[in-house]
């Protein structure tokens, strides 16, 4: 059944679907504090674990979401847009991302809630990324051999190691309770920081 | 404007709430699109249509750039560029309802204004360069990668939040 775009609903509705997704997005952000960079970082420092606790409840709940969708038939997971695992790419990007981060206090999903309530880094910093787009762009024949090299293709995590896929989410969800545990301990021998 | 700014400014919901709900959102654009959420793709398309318009030969020239014309398609109309537009939208409500939504730059009190943005400046540009050679963000490439169990979103989670505890001791000056 789903995906329901083409199928089902016409392409035309893509637009609407995305600006309605967007806003459901960039509400919960906002809401969680994730138009704060403050706040994000706390997690590099130690002094608060609000993107961990979402992020890893984001990822596991639409995981076992997708899951039972899929046992059911009502989506089939295998039609979805994965990302192809050019793992030395994603690495390298990862790592400049990460830099990113802890300099910017941003990423790009979360400056875009800051530019939505009126934060001037949150602008700045969105700023940077255009600047950074642009320069990869114009480098591009530089990178192009190594951009697509060690592509393992649209492959999932179960696939590659050849497990059960709902075993692996069983796997990722204990993590996920385990980490939320230790951070809560981890966040009261912290000295805590205002902003 | 002053009086809009409440008390409320710095409350935020449960992370587990928030996660939960986020969580709910990815599957329902799963569901209706095939697709997952992102961000940095909206920037890649608001560079890729300028450069084209300033000069269009030039991104004929470049493979990054063609790439994205493929099928006559236009790089603007891209869904994250519709999306991101809907991520202001959506954080300006939040943010009005909490009576956060005012001008100003957010800084740890150790370092002046002007710093701040400078290293925002830095971050971005290093956050949207890291972003192409993974082809996308937190929000593209690892949290919507890891929703669909993808090797590559969970290899672009590890390295992006491996290289942020890595760096984050050397920039502790500016958040702490």
């Amino acid at each position: 059944m789903g995906p329901l775009i083409p199928e089902i609903l016409s392409d035309q509705w893509n637009n609407i679907i995305a600006i309605i997704t967007g806003m459901a997005f960039g509400f919960v952000l906002e809401s969680s504090g994730f138009s704060s960079s403050r706040k994000l970082v706390g997690v590099f420092y130690g002094y608060d674990f609000a993107v961990l606790r979402v992020f890893f409840t984001a990822a596991v709940t639409a995981s076992i979401g997708l899951l039972f969708m899929d046992y059911f038939g009502w989506i089939d997971m295998a039609a979805l847009d994965g990302l192809p695992a050019r793992v030395w790419p994603i690495i390298v990007g990862g790592l400049i991302m990460g830099l990113g981060f802890v300099t910017g206090g941003f990423c790009p999903g979360t400056c875009i809630t800051a530019i939505g309530i009126g934060k001037l880094d949150g602008y700045m910093f969105f700023g940077g990324i255009i600047l950074g787009v642009f320069v990869f762009s114009e480098m591009f024949p530089l990178f192009e051999n190594f951009y697509n090299s060690s592509n393992l293709g649209d492959v999932t995590v179960p696939e590659y190691f050849n497990i059960n896929p709902y075993w692996f989410t069983v796997g990722v969800s204990i993590i996920a309770i385990v980490a939320f545990y230790a951070v809560m301990l981890i966040q009261k021998r912290i000295k805590s920081v205002e902003y | 404007m002053m009086d809009i700014k409440s008390d409320k400014q710095h409350i935020y919901w449960n992370p587990y709430l928030g996660g939960f709900l986020l969580g709910i959102i990815l599957i329902m654009t799963f569901f209706f699109t095939g697709r997952g959420l992102g961000a940095s793709g909206a920037a890649k398309a608001i560079v890729t249509q300028t450069v084209h318009t300033v000069a269009p030969t030039h991104t004929e020239n470049n493979a990054y750039y063609s790439d994205q014309f493929l099928g006559g398609k236009v790089p603007i109309s891209n869904w994250l560029v519709f999306e991101v537009i809907g991520v202001v939208a959506g954080a300006f409500i939040s943010g009005s309802l909490s009576g956060r939504v005012f001008f100003r730059v957010q800084h740890s009190p150790k370092i002046t204004a002007r710093k701040r943005l400078w290293f925002a400046l830095l971050g971005g540009a290093l956050f949207g360069f890291g972003a192409q050679f993974a082809k996308g963000c937190t929000s593209g490439a690892a949290l919507s990668g890891m929703t669909v169990l993808s090797l590559g979103g969970y290899i672009a989670m590890l390295s992006i939040f491996g290289g942020a505890f890595l760096f984050a001791y050397f920039f502790r000056k500016l958040w702490l």
